[in-house]
């Protein structure tokens, strides 16, 4: 039953695709009727545009076409503003990886320490709860005057964006450890040390692998934005070419691939989540 | 000779609300256990048992009094004394096994896997738990368990063991099942302890002395009553004897009525 179900889902999936491609298609068919533009308009913009023959938003078949061609050669260098879209989206998987690293390598420690002393958690509160909501971009300025490199500046802000929720998640992971299990480590004088790693960290693992999942998602969604600020190499600025180029067929390839790499993220942690949950 | 396990004056209060008065759980409480004695420990709810269990295994502090273990004060927690505890408390993202050998390793850390393995494997044989090694607690029945944290608590060899009401939450099959192992495993190793409970029977037949509270606030250990039952009692037989049903109805008895008006013990 439960896989028919899922049968059904999929089927349902896939002609709500058929007709979303099929709706797009007709909105972007070439349109007949000449159409009458202002002559002073129409050197200005080019024959094509001025006569309204076709639609510059592309149909879905010029977008599958441009997605075949980016996928069939992701690789290619030709110059600052003409590389595979591999290239570009290993630049930004590099910037993700290093920022939200070293956020992890940051968070984590210091979230058990807030978490382990009620005196910490309540001193910190107010500092995290204003630090918390400041878009990460807002820090881009700062960045880039204090670090003086761009490229270190886009690190910078995912790095910022990606503590929060795993400080606070590993804060909170680490204080509602049940009371029983820090008490049999007490009974059995266990160190500090064997205690943090052996009772601590496992009883708090799903909270903090929690954390972890929200924040490699918005450090997905943030370097779109911080490289279209910063240029130079990586998906964001690719997007911001191509608007440049105005090839919107690019961009939709782009913004597909974008979902695509998020979701797989995603289901990796999800994956390591489930690993380190256990049934009570 | 001194005793095993002495305790002078425990008290224990709680500051004052608005009301004025400091809240005491309980005060005055004075007894004595010898080596090797079983002691259950019977009371209402809120009498401050299991805060005296926690007293004794160095969890909490006791707001004035001294406990002292084999002629040394007791200070905070202490592989001495191994505790059940009433939720059973394992690991849940241990296997059984681990969850054994946690505790091994705590007290002998120098010692092997090897070593760590035999000797967890003869706890969990003196539990009857073979098979179950490789299981994590979610697995198993409350009973087994309840099994573990018994062999968790029996693995560390302690000087002393402390129960909170470790069957409490079991059905009474099991509850008498895991008793008459508990007796026998006990009877063998000849260990001393300390235990809570709410149930009668289970005291008669468990317990050499059977410690009875006033109700709290202001507990008092109201009686301590010798169990007038010979040694080799088994759950089967013992309500054939006569000075179970007096023994029993002297508990009952308390528990009904006189832990009630119970204020002071007489001096």
């Amino acid at each position: 039953m439960r896989l028919h179900d899922r049968w059904r889902a999929g089927v349902l999936s896939v002609v709500i695709l058929i007709v979303f491609l099929g709706l797009w298609q007709i909105a972007t068919l070439p349109k007949t009727t000449a159409q009458v533009v202002d002559d002073e308009y129409a050197k200005l913009v080019g024959a094509a545009a001025a006569t309204g023959q076709k639609s510059t938003f592309p149909t879905p078949l010029d977008v599958g076409h441009k997605l075949v061609l980016a996928i069939s050669d992701p690789f290619y260098d030709k110059g600052a503003n003409d590389k595979g879209i591999g290239i570009q989206m290993a630049w930004s998987m590099g910037r993700v990886c290093l920022g939200f690293g070293l956020a992890a390598l940051v968070a984590i420690p210091l979230g058990f320490l807030i978490g382990m002393s009620r005196l910490v958690f309540n001193a910190l509160d107010p500092f995290i709860q204003v630090l918390k909501p400041i878009s990460p971009l807002a820090w881009m300025p700062l960045a880039l005057f204090t670090l003086k490199d761009s490229s270190v500046s886009a690190i910078f802000v995912i790095f910022i964006c990606s503590i929060w929720p795993m400080l606070i998640n590993t804060a909170f992971g680490v204080a509602s450890v049940r009371k029983e299990w820090i008490d049999v480590a007490r009974t059995l004088e266990v160190s500090p040390w064997r205690k943090a790693i052996f009772v601590v960290l496992p009883a708090a693992a799903p909270t903090i692998m929690t954390g972890m999942r929200i924040s490699i998602g918005i450090a997905w969604l943030v370097i779109v934005a911080a490289e279209m600020l910063v240029g130079g190499t990586g998906i964001g600025y690719f997007v911001w070419n191509e608007w440049n180029n105005l090839s919107i067929a690019n961009i939709l390839v782009a913004v597909f691939l974008i979902g695509l790499v998020g979701m797989v993220l995603d289901l990796i942690f999800a994956r390591l989540q489930k690993a380190v949950t256990f049934r009570d | 000779m001194q005793s095993f396990l002495i305790v002078e004056n425990l008290r224990k209060s709680y500051p004052a609300t608005a009301a004025g008065h400091d809240l005491v759980i309980f005060d005055d409480v004075n007894f004595s256990i010898e080596k090797g004695e079983f002691v259950c420990i019977i009371g209402h709810s809120g009498c401050g048992k299991t805060t005296i269990l926690n007293v004794l295994a160095g969890l909490e502090t006791p707001t004035s009094g001294h406990a002292f273990i084999d002629g040394r004060e007791l200070h905070g927690p202490s592989l001495d004394r191994g505790v059940v505890f009433q939720s059973h408390a394992l690991m849940p993202w241990m296997s059984v096994r681990a969850n054994i050998a946690f505790a091994v390793k705590s007290k002998w850390p120098e010692w092997s896997r090897h070593q760590v393995n035999e000797h967890v494997q003869q706890f969990i044989d003196m539990v009857h738990l073979q098979g179950s090694e490789d299981k994590k607690p979610a697995q198993l029945s409350g009973g087994m368990k309840q099994r573990v944290g018994i062999a968790r608590a029996f693995a560390i060899q302690p000087k002393m063991l402390l129960l909170d009401e470790p069957f409490g939450a079991l059905d009474a099959l099991t509850r008498g099942n895991i008793q008459d192992e508990l007796v026998a495993i006990v009877r063998k190793t000849k260990q001393t302890v300390f235990m809570i409970t709410h149930d009668v029977d289970e005291a008669i037949l468990l317990s050499d002395k059977i410690f009875l509270m006033s109700n709290g606030p202001q507990a008092v250990l109201a009686e301590i009553v010798d169990n007038p039952l010979s040694k080799d009692r088994t759950r089967s037989t013992m309500h054939h004897d006569q000075k179970y049903y007096e023994l029993r109805n002297h508990l009952i008895d308390f528990l009904v009525h006189r832990s009630k008006t119970y204020s002071k013990p007489l001096n």
